[in-house]
């Protein structure tokens, strides 16, 4: 589905990330582990052509999207779920799925608004509400459903669990475990390393830009490395969290 | 006296309506862009001027003919008009984008220049006599003589700015350019080409500010090439005092802006003891800047919390 290889990344001339080679299957979760400041919302970044891309290349369903536009990158069908959720404030729940479907083929708006309303029916209710009234769980839901508008083959998340209380963050990650069972692949990145590891499938960890140990899920969350990783980047909590 | 003041309210409409046009060219403009876009003016002007070739193309005589060659004249103003502003965006702001925000300004004022002089060499400097795009009737109301000029750039004003409102508050493109305001980034990370709601803002906003030349002219019944410079600044001063950015702001800060400046100059004469004439009109709208850059830089529908919405203080 999706394949990264001998990445390097970064914004204007600082590099960032480097030597990344990842794979995401065919309804596969697979989450992306580090510490603050290793590099995670980069590498989303960079595969959804949002920074400067130094070296390597990426491969979407066969199509190399290396220099693609953001835009283009969403059509080919790989949503980006953004840190900090970046909810049209000023528009209403609607008016933010309808800006993910604009321009688009494949099913009408009102089919997916449905779906999307089905999965989270709190939205339906609030649907004519500006989104800056919601909260943050609803944010978070939107953020989602809206990713959802463009029928993608793979979403990307990054940290939808942030600043949830944990019955949201179940509820959350119970979506996310639908929409793979859906054979939707999903590209997470997660601070909560425990919880991330029970849900997927295979974990990568950063450090500092550059890959330090990849595994299966159980696996991994056995591997020592895993907590140096964390000490390494001084967020020395994050591993018990 | 009332007759007075009736008229005086009536002129301030007429302005103001005019005003309001220009504004939401500028408000568009930085609502996506954060710039001030001094061609705008200009543009203005050049409408006027596309208006004059059309009467003179269709040479349209009177009665129902006329009517429907100005409403034909209208179109190709906003289309016309509207192309050069998506041409202007194209050339000299898009090549610009990722640079300090004072570079696509400094370009805005270089093509003001330009458009000036151009209209300037192939039409001459001169004022020339425009045929008002509305016949021109003289009407007795309480007192005050107002014509059906001043009514038709009213009520055409009025038309074309609820017209804006329903595009951006109900269309799906008015969504798009909404959220394109609002974070241009995550609007193209979900899958909207940006470039093609700046390209939407951009020949809605100097269509927009076409038309307003045309009505101005209309109500002048004259026409020139720098007649975009006052005109334009007053009307970027009204965005600025609606709060630039917001498109009720634009349309409430004409208003305002030209009744200020309608009863202001009014009463100059009086108030001086006839020491500072009418001539002196143009200090009001410039007073109202000041002003409201001093007290209020957010403007009345500014946000103001943000930093972003006080226009001066990060690009000079």
């Amino acid at each position: 589905m999706l394949s990264i290889a001998g990445l390097a990344a970064g914004y204007g001339r600082k590099q960032i990330l480097s030597g990344i080679d990842l794979e995401v299957r065919a309804g596969e979760i697979v989450v992306v582990l580090g510490a603050n400041g290793a590099g995670k919302t980069t590498l989303l970044n960079a595969v959804s052509g949002m920074c400067r891309i130094n070296a390597g290349r990426i491969t979407f369903k066969g199509t190399d999207i290396t220099a693609m536009r953001p835009d283009r990158i969403a059509a080919a069908g790989l949503s980006h779920c953004p840190e900090g959720r970046q909810i049209f404030q000023r528009l209403t729940v609607e008016e933010n799925l309808v800006v993910a479907h604009v321009g688009r083929g494949g099913k009408s708006f009102e089919t997916l608004r449905e779906e999307a309303f089905a999965l989270f029916p709190i939205l339906r209710e609030r649907r004519n509400s500006a989104a800056s009234r919601l909260s943050g769980g609803q944010q978070q839901m939107l953020a989602i459903g809206r990713a959802l508008m463009a029928e993608p083959d793979l979403v990307m998340l990054d940290e939808p669990s942030l600043g949830l209380a944990p019955k949201l963050i179940t509820q959350i990650f119970q979506i996310v475990l639908d929409l793979a069972a859906a054979g939707i692949s999903i590209l997470l990145v997660e601070q909560n390393v425990r919880l991330a590891l029970e849900l997927g499938d295979y974990g990568y960890a950063l450090e500092s830009g550059r890959l330090r140990v990849e595994g299966g899920a159980q696996k991994l969350a056995a591997d020592p490395r895993l907590a140096e990783v964390y000490l390494a980047g001084g967020d020395k909590g994050a591993v018990h969290a | 006296m009332t007759g007075i003041i009736i008229q005086q309210i009536f002129n301030a409409l007429t302005i103001g309506a005019i005003y309001a046009m220009i504004a939401l060219g500028y408000t568009m403009v930085y609502g996506v862009l954060r710039l001030i876009n001094f061609v705008h003016g200009d543009l203005f002007m050049l409408g006027a001027y596309v208006a004059l070739a059309g009467f003179v193309l269709l040479a349209p005589g009177g009665g129902l003919v006329w009517a429907l060659a100005a409403a034909l004249i209208a179109i190709a103003v906003f289309m016309v008009v509207g192309g050069v502003g998506v041409a202007i965006e194209r050339t000299a702001y898009k090549p610009l984008r990722n640079s300090n925000r004072l570079a696509p300004m400094l370009s805005s004022l270089g093509l003001s220049l330009a458009l000036q002089t151009a209209v300037q060499i192939t039409m001459g400097p001169q004022p020339i006599a425009f045929q008002s795009l509305f016949p021109a009737i003289p009407l007795d109301f309480l007192g005050a003589r107002i014509t059906t000029v001043q009514i038709g750039i009213v009520v055409a004003a009025l038309l074309l700015m609820v017209g804006l409102k329903l595009f951006i508050a109900r269309s799906r493109l008015g969504v798009v350019v909404r959220a394109v305001s609002e974070n241009r980034r995550t609007a193209q990370l979900l899958g909207v080409d940006v470039d093609k709601a700046i390209s939407t803002i951009f020949f809605i906003g100097p269509g927009l500010g076409a038309l307003g030349g045309v009505l101005f002219a209309s109500y002048y019944g004259v026409m020139m090439p720098t007649m975009g410079i006052i005109i334009g600044l007053k009307a970027f001063t009204a965005a600025i005092l609606g709060g630039i950015g917001s498109i009720t702001g634009a349309v409430v800060g004409g208003f305002l802006l030209a009744f200020f400046e309608v009863f202001g100059t009014a009463m100059l004469p009086i108030l001086t003891n006839g020491w500072l004439g009418t001539e002196y009109r143009d200090i009001f709208a410039f007073l109202m800047l000041i002003l409201v850059l001093l007290f209020r830089p957010a403007g009345l529908f500014g946000e103001q919390t943000s930093e972003e919405s006080m226009v001066m203080k990060r690009d000079f």
